[in-house]
This record gives C-alpha cells, structure tokens and sequence, in this order.
C-alpha cells in the first residue's frame, strides 16, 4: 500500500522522520526540585535553579533518567550505560540560563524500534534514532500588554525525551499511527502523559520527497506541530509544496518552517543560514551520567506488559482475532479494563461487548473508557450472568441499557426487575403448549413444512414469558411439540 | 590589651577561649581596621552591623559552652562573588552591582555556622577574571606593600580585595576562589598564605560562577596553620553540587603535627622558564634548601607540557564563561538597559554590564566553542588538559607533594601590563597547571625581594592530599620565619 503523490512529472514518495518532545511524568524537573503540575499560576513553580540565579547548579534527578531509561527499553532500545549532557547555547528570554542542558553527541538512548499496527493488518517497523533527555524552555507571554513580553518559567527545566525516529515514514497514515503507537507505548509505561493539547507531547517534523527509488533529497523541518491530525495535514501539505517546486524547476532549501493549520500552508521560519550555532560542550557542571547495568536489569524486569505483548498474547490465550486484539492493546486503559471484564469469562464475549456496546455508549457520549458510567466489573458480572443462563442475551441489552443509565450492579436489576431467564421446562413447556393450542394455523403451516414460522413461535412464547424464557430451550421444544 | 589584629586565628582562637578578649572586641578591632585601610578598597561592601550580630550570636554560643568550631569569633572577610544572603553580591560587576541574594553560598554558609563573623564582601576582579585587580567595576585594589617609589603596587588577583584585606591585618583571613590562580597568586603579591583545595573539596553552590569545572573556593590566611583551620571550616560534601568528590575529610589542623622527614618534594623542570626574575630563582632555591634541612628529599620531576597549560586554561576557562555568563542578560535581575527591541536590550544590556576584561573573554570563549572552530581549540585544549593531568599523576609517582615558584615576579605597580593581556595572562602560569589538574596547591611567602616585596613558594599536592601540602607548607613557613608587615602597617609610615 505504497503513498504516491502524483505530480505533473509523475508519482513522488514521501520521507519522513519524526522529533517527540515528550514531557515526563515526574515529580520534579530534570535538574531542579520545582514542582512540574499543568496549569499552575505563572511563575509559582520556579526554583532558584531554574530561573538561573548567579551560583545555582543543576542536580539530576533520578526519577527522570529512570523514566527515559524505562521508555528506552519499552521502544526496545540499546540503552547507553554512559551519556553526556551537553549545553546548547543561544539567547531566549524564556531560556534563563542562555543555555539549554540536553544530550547531544551521548545519549542516553540509541536504536529501537516502534511496531505499527497498519489498518490492513500488517505490521510495519519504524526505526528509533535515539533518546536524549534535556530541559524545557519556559514560555513567553505576548498577549499580556501592547509592548511587554511576560515570561513564565513554570515549564523552565521540566523534563523532555526527544524521541527521534529514522526516516523511515513514508506517508502521512504511518506518521500517524507511528505517534499514536509512540502515545500508547509512553501511556503504557507511565512515562509520558501523552497530552498534546496541554503540550506535554510535541511534534517535529522531517519532511522530505523523492521519485521512487532515488536517494534522499533536501528536507525541512516543521516544528511544533500539536495534534496528530495537524501532523498528518502538515506532511501532505509540505510534500505538495516540495513537488511543486521541483516540478517548476525550482530547488528546495534546508529550513526550519511552521505549520498554519488555519491557512493550512506551512511558512519559513528560518533558514539554515539563520541556524543558530549552539556551541554545543559537556556541560562542567554535572558529570557523565553512568549507569549500571544492575539498575538497567531491574527496570527491565519491572516493566508493565507492553501494547505488542498484550496484543500477542490476546490473541494466543484468549484467541480474539487481530483486529480486536490490536484495538483492545491500544490503550492501556481500554486493556486494562477489558482484563477485568474478561477475567474468568469467555474472552469473546467480553472483548464483543467491549469494544460494541460499550464503545458505542462511549463514543456516544463523548467519554474515555476512565469515565465509563459502566464498571469493569459490573460489565463482567453481566458476562457471567449471560454465561450461566441466568438471563438471556436480549435481556443482557437491556439490563446493560439499565446499567448506563444508573450504574448498578447487573445482578440488582435482574433481581428487582424479575428479568431472570425461565431455565424451568415445565413453564416453558407449558407456555408452548399454549401458544401452539392458540395458533392452530400456524402450527399446522410449519407441519406442512415452512418452518419460517419458528422464529413466530419463539416470539410468540417470548412475549408471553416476558422475554425471560431462555431462547435455547423455547427453540427445542417448540421443534419438539410442533413436530410431532 | 595587644592589638587584636595582630593575632592569628589560632592565637585568637586560644585567646577566645580564655576569654582574654571577646568575639565582640574582636569584630570591633577590625571593623576599625577595615575603616582605616578603606583607601586600599579592599571592600565592595563592608557589614559591621552583620559583624557585631555575628561577634554577639558567637559570645553567647561561648558563654554557654556551645562553642562552634575553631572559627566561632573569627572576623572574616568575604570574596564578593560568595552569595551571602541579604547582602549584595556583586563579582565585582556593575552588571550586579545590586544584586542582593536571597540565599547562602554552601561555603560561606559553612563558615556562618562555624561561627565566623563576616566583615565585608572583598573585592576583586570582575567575576574573577583578572591577576591583579584592576578589573573591578569598583576600581582596582591597592597591595598593603608598597616601596618608596610612590606606585601603587597591585595585590594580584582575582581575590585582590581578600589577599590585601588579610595582608593589612583589617581581616583575620578571608574566603577566596581560584580559578587559575586567583588565590594563590594575590597570597603571593601580599605575603600572606593562600591555599586552593583540590576540585570538589568545597562545594561551588552558590558562588558566581567564573569556569566551573576549574573554580574552587579557599582559604586565605596569615599563617598555614591558620589555613588548616579555616579550610575545615570551609570544605564539606555538598548535595548540590554535582562535581564535588564525596571524600572523607580529615582533621586539617592534625595533619601539621606530622614531620616532613622524609617527604620526597618533586622540582619540575619545566618551571625554570624565561622571565622568572633572578630572585624568584633564589627564593625557589631557598625553599628546597628549608624542606632539606627539615628532612626532606627533593627528586627532579618532569611536567612536558606545562608550556601548554597557559595556552589550554584561555581556551578552557573563557569557553565555560561565554556560556557561564549567558544568564547575566537583563531578562530576570541585575542591570537592564532600556531599549527598542529584544536583540537590542541583550546588546545594551551586556555592553554596559560587562567590563574589557569580561568581555574579551566572552568573546574568546564564544570563538572556541563555535562551529568550525570547537575540535581546534576547545577539544584540542582539553586533550592538553589530560596529558598534564597525567603528567603530574606520573610525577607523584615519584614525589608526594611539588615545589614551585607562585609567580615568576613579585607584584607589579599598577599600570604596568595593563595594555597586553598575554603579558598579565603570564602571571598565572605556574598555577594554572594545578588548577587544570584539579589539584591542591597553596602558595606561601618565602621572604622579600631585594625590593621589599613578598615572594611567594607554591606547593601542589596529589588529589585529596591537602594534608601533606600543609605539613610541607609548616615547614617551610617555620624556615622562612616570614613576620615582616607590609609598609602600610610600619610604625611611622
């Protein structure tokens, strides 16, 4: 399923190659001890530290360099025993050191790699560059007064992962599903939140074309992309303007642009003349940052099971097919929640009601699986109840429709309501024999031999039970008394 | 009652314990004596208010029988560039120039809680970039040692303000920081002792930043044992201070009572260079002559590339400053400039903040950093910062603590080498070595030039081995009987 953009001088393939910023989850900033919460007031989360005081040094903090580790190895990816953090300098107001602490030439991360789970079913890998853990900026405020900057320093110094993939994206569908893969994977781990309307996940992208076939032609770099959907529709856009101008003979050169999502064009922002030189040298005053590989081992071994596993393993244990599997996996939320639903139960079952009935209500209503008005396990008591015959699958809907509506145990309604299933065959029997004795022209219509009137009788001996008489049993022995 | 400023801290020390005199008498005798030697401008700012509370707080400790330490009482003064809680702190720039923290450097904390009494913020070169005090934004500070000529001589630098302030007796010592030999070299032009530890003794925190992976705070005193005591006082592992070593720490003081029988004392070579006066050479002579007597061998030892270390330290330390420095822009505290625009604000901001000397270095340090530019210079020069390293680990192979000039000259009148920065930049280049290596080193006066100037003899330790540079030290300073007080001090002058 090859990405082509047809051009006036034929079809052009698309590279791309993806920049995560992903902020960790963290009680504290990489270097500092300053609180790293969303949506503090301006300015409260700030240390001496961060706000660069004369004679204030930066202290790792040990929770960070776990988590990257950890997300290191979720991406199944050589983790560097010794990394180095470097100072990237150039002047920002928001940036108070004048100097960015971040990973360049030893990062504490190398290669790994991301599986894609394609929408047709196939799976396709995605090359990790590496990881490096660095510092954020703080944020300058524009719109506070007609002729004055403000700055927050809140986010000064919080933790980032830059996670950088190869160039090994080819069509803005697989960027996508490689950044919600990238999502579920840091949402697996804990690592990462994975919010990218609150910026906690932040997107560069590398964008490049070529006709098929050929080596790599010039990039640019979108920055500070925000939403998966923007990503996609930056890709095709700078692709289109890339074609446009080789097709007109011009060339493309190496910048850095924006992504205007309302234009829906992308813009200079600088070329790579105007690049900054960041005098990149080892920051003096932090060490090499070295790890044993006994620290590495313990995290490896604590691991929560990963969204390729789980789905592995839905299919292998529990024998959902790929789709359900896949989907399921894809959220740790949703898996976490269909394993409860389905713990002791018919795995089918639970994975059908999951992903229809309780998807639908979901989606309905605009809700995550976190805020389901259903219980996990409340569904799964419903499951059970279906699975001993305590109630019949229509009756199962409506109870399911009464638990959405109230939240209550399943068990409750079936009790209050009198909704358990007649398993008792002789008043089920008896309910028959008075539907055929009522209905002597239908009866006689199946003796002759249209049996299209069965599913009339079990509707028939339904009503008559209040839905209630297991379907099952109505079925035998309305095929047993109208035959004979 | 003698003259309290006279004493050495460990004279004052016994003196308080026998409660001859009070901390309080003791912080006013030298509050008095700052006064009067106010035209040396040794002080940036001085605090006798601080020094009173303090001199008080440590009369009570005492009368209660809850002495700190062998520095409770001691009047003491403070390099500017030590963050000291509600007390401006300047590094001797007008880019600080009110710059009033709101927190404790680690190592004038340390102090605080020893119970010395702080007199004064000392000055120095801006953000100690300078070896002779002539950069300060507060204007140059004169040595106490002066000859008939009627110059000025400087007090070396970058701790000028602390070297001069001890040297005339208005503190009883002083906290100083070296970077390539900013205390070393003023204890040599003044007379007085001056030890740097080795990198990662004291912690950094809270210290104006010059080139982190070289500076480090000391002690500058009128006696070794007095260095001893204060650096106790001083030194401390440091949580935040990611550089520092977490080595056991000693009883400094202890270590005097050992002999230097012995003690084999390394003589480098390579320091016979060209333009070390004639009475330098003399003196350098002297000292091993003292260590002889006292039991001690001298083995030759050799250190190839001390030529380069000069070369490799402006390219190391000026490329940690340009980017040191890069906080300093207007943005959040310290001098701001008004202008149009963001670039603007930046470029008014750092031209008026920052002196010729700062500046100089900011832009050597951005050249060698830049791209095209970093693998000749600044990898280059940290490779030559490994091979001294090595150097001298293969020469206390064979020696246990180095014997060498502090400076190739005695101290020079002001004006003198102010045009050419590569002939101020020599000063430093017996000390410069040790700084690269993270060594300890301290300097000491050996005696006078046949001028009346102090010369100083350095000795440089093996990591973490301050023990054995000061029992060296002791020895020499036993031999060199060193009492002379400078001019300014002489009765009749």
């Amino acid at each position: 399923m090859t990405y082509l953009i047809q051009g006036k001088t034929g079809d052009w393939e698309v590279v791309i190659g993806l920049e995560v910023h992903a902020q960790v989850v963290s009680n504290a900033k990489l270097f500092s001890g300053a609180a790293t919460e969303f949506g503090a007031e301006p300015n409260t989360q700030v240390s001496l530290v961060d706000a660069a005081m004369p004679g204030m040094l930066p202290v790792i903090n040990a929770k960070c360099v776990e988590q990257a580790v950890r997300t290191g190895l979720g991406l199944k990816a050589k983790i560097n025993l010794t990394s180095v953090f470097e100072r990237k300098n150039y002047f920002y107001p928001d940036l108070p050191f004048g100097y960015q602490i971040s990973q360049y030439l030893h990062p504490i991360v190398g290669e790994g790699i991301v599986a894609l789970d394609m929408p047709d079913g196939t799976t396709r890998e995605v090359g990790i560059e590496r990881l490096h853990l660095e510092q954020d900026a703080g944020k300058s405020l524009h719109d506070q007064d007609p002729n004055r900057t403000y700055i927050d320093l809140n986010r000064a110094g919080v933790a980032l992962m830059e996670i950088v993939s190869k160039p090994d994206l080819r069509s803005p569908d697989e960027a996508g599903a490689y950044l919600r893969k990238l999502r579920t994977i840091l949402r697996y781990l804990g690592t990462c939140d994975g919010n990218m309307e609150q910026g906690s996940m932040r997107c560069d992208v590398n964008v490049s074309v070529r006709k098929p076939g050929e080596g790599l032609r010039t990039r640019c770099e979108i920055k500070n992309v925000n939403s998966v959907r923007f990503v996609m529709q930056a890709i095709e856009t700078e692709a289109e303007r890339q074609i446009d101008l080789y097709e007109a003979g011009d060339s493309v050169i190496q910048e850095t642009r924006l992504y205007d999502p309302d234009k829906g064009e992308t813009r200079s922002m600088r070329s790579k003349e105007e690049a900054h030189d960041y005098r990149y040298f080892p920051d003096p005053d932090l060490l090499p940052l070295v790890l044993e590989q006994s620290f590495v081992d313990r995290l490896r071994a604590d691991l929560p099971e990963l969204p390729d596993t789980k789905k592995a393993r839905f299919m292998s244990e529990l024998g959902l097919n790929q789709a359900d599997a896949a989907l399921l996996a894809g959220d740790r939320e949703m898996a976490a929640y269909f394993e409860t639903v389905a713990k002791g139960r018919d795995p089918k079952l639970a994975a059908n009601w999951t992903i229809n009935e309780l998807s639908a209500v979901l989606n309905k209503r605009g809700l995550d699986i976190t805020e389901s008005p259903v219980s996990a396990e409340h569904l799964g008591a419903l499951i059970g109840l279906l699975m001993d015959n305590t109630i019949s699958s229509r009756i199962a809907k409506d109870v399911f429709e009464e638990m959405v509506e109230t939240g209550a145990d399943p068990a409750r309604i079936v009790e209050a309501k009198g909704l358990k299933q007649i398993t008792d065959s002789g008043a089920i029997e008896a309910a028959v024999d008075k539907v055929i004795a009522d209905n002597p022209a239908q009866a006689e219509q199946y003796r002759s031999g249209d049996q299209k009137v069965t599913g009339w009788f079990v509707g028939q001996v339904m009503k008559a039970t209040g839905g209630k008489a297991n379907p099952k049993m109505v079925n035998e022995l309305l095929r047993k008394k109208l035959g004979s | 009652m003698s003259d309290l400023t006279r004493l050495t801290i460990a004279e004052a020390r016994d003196g308080l314990a026998a409660k001859q005199f009070t901390a309080e008498e003791l912080a006013r005798a030298h509050i008095k004596a700052m006064e009067a030697t106010r035209d040396l401008n040794a002080f940036v700012t001085e605090t006798p208010e601080i020094a009173l509370l303090r001199a008080k707080e440590s009369d009570a400790r005492r009368a209660k029988g809850a002495v700190a330490s062998g520095m409770d009482g001691i009047p003491t003064a403070v390099k500017d560039l030590f963050c000291t809680e509600g007390v401006r702190t300047t590094a001797s720039s007008h880019m600080l120039e009110d710059f009033v923290p709101t927190y404790e450097s680690t190592v004038s904390m340390n102090l605080r809680k020893a119970g010395s009494v702080m007199l004064g913020k000392t000055n120095m070169d801006e953000f100690a970039m300078g070896s002779a005090n002539i950069t300060s934004y507060f204007g140059p500070v004169k040595n106490p040692w002066r000859l008939n000529d009627g110059k000025d001589r400087v007090p070396g630098g970058s701790s000028g303000g602390s070297a001069a302030a001890v040297a005339a007796h208005a503190a009883m010592c002083a906290t100083g920081s070296d970077t390539g030999g900013s205390i070393r070299q003023p204890a040599a032009f003044c007379g007085i002792v001056g030890l740097k530890p080795t990198y990662g003794r004291c912690s950094r925190w809270g210290m104006v930043a010059f080139a982190s992976s070289l500076d480090q705070a000391g002690p500058m005193t009128r006696s070794v044992r007095d260095a001893a005591i204060m650096m106790q006082a001083m030194v401390g592992y440091d949580p935040k201070d990611s550089t520092m070593a977490n080595e056991p720490i000693p009883d400094f003081e202890a270590a005097l009572k050992g002999s230097v029988k012995g003690l084999k004392v390394g003589i480098p070579a390579e320091y016979r260079i060209d333009g070390m006066t004639k009475e330098t050479e003399a003196s350098w002579q002297a000292g091993i002559d003292w260590l002889k007597a006292a039991g001690a061998e001298p083995v030759e030892v050799s250190l190839p590339h001390t030529k380069d270390a000069l070369a490799a330290y402006y390219i190391v330390a000026p490329a940690e400053a340009s980017s040191n420095l890069a906080r300093y822009d207007g943005v959040r505290y310290g001098l701001r400039e008004s202008a149009d625009d963001l670039t603007d604000m930046y470029e008014k901001t750092r031209a008026a903040g920052f002196g010729r000397e700062v500046r100089r270095r900011i832009m050597i340090g951005t050249y060698v950093l830049s791209a095209g530019y970093y693998d000749a210079y600044y990898v280059k020069a940290q490779k030559v910062r490994a091979l001294i390293a090595h150097e001298f680990a293969e020469a206390f192979k064979r020696a246990d603590v180095l014997l060498t000039p502090t400076t190739p000259f005695p101290a020079f009148a002001l004006g003198e080498k102010m045009d050419d920065p590569l002939q101020m930049y020599i000063n430093d280049v017996f000390t410069v070595p040790a700084s690269l290596a993270g060594l300890p080193a301290m300097s000491l006066p050996a005696g006078l030039s046949a001028d009346g100037l102090p010369l100083g003899l350095h000795l440089i330790g093996k990591p973490f081995d301050e023990e054995t540079v000061l029992r060296a030290g002791l020895a020499i300073e036993q031999a060199a009987d060193f009492k002379m007080l400078p001019q300014l001090l002489r009765a009749g002058s």
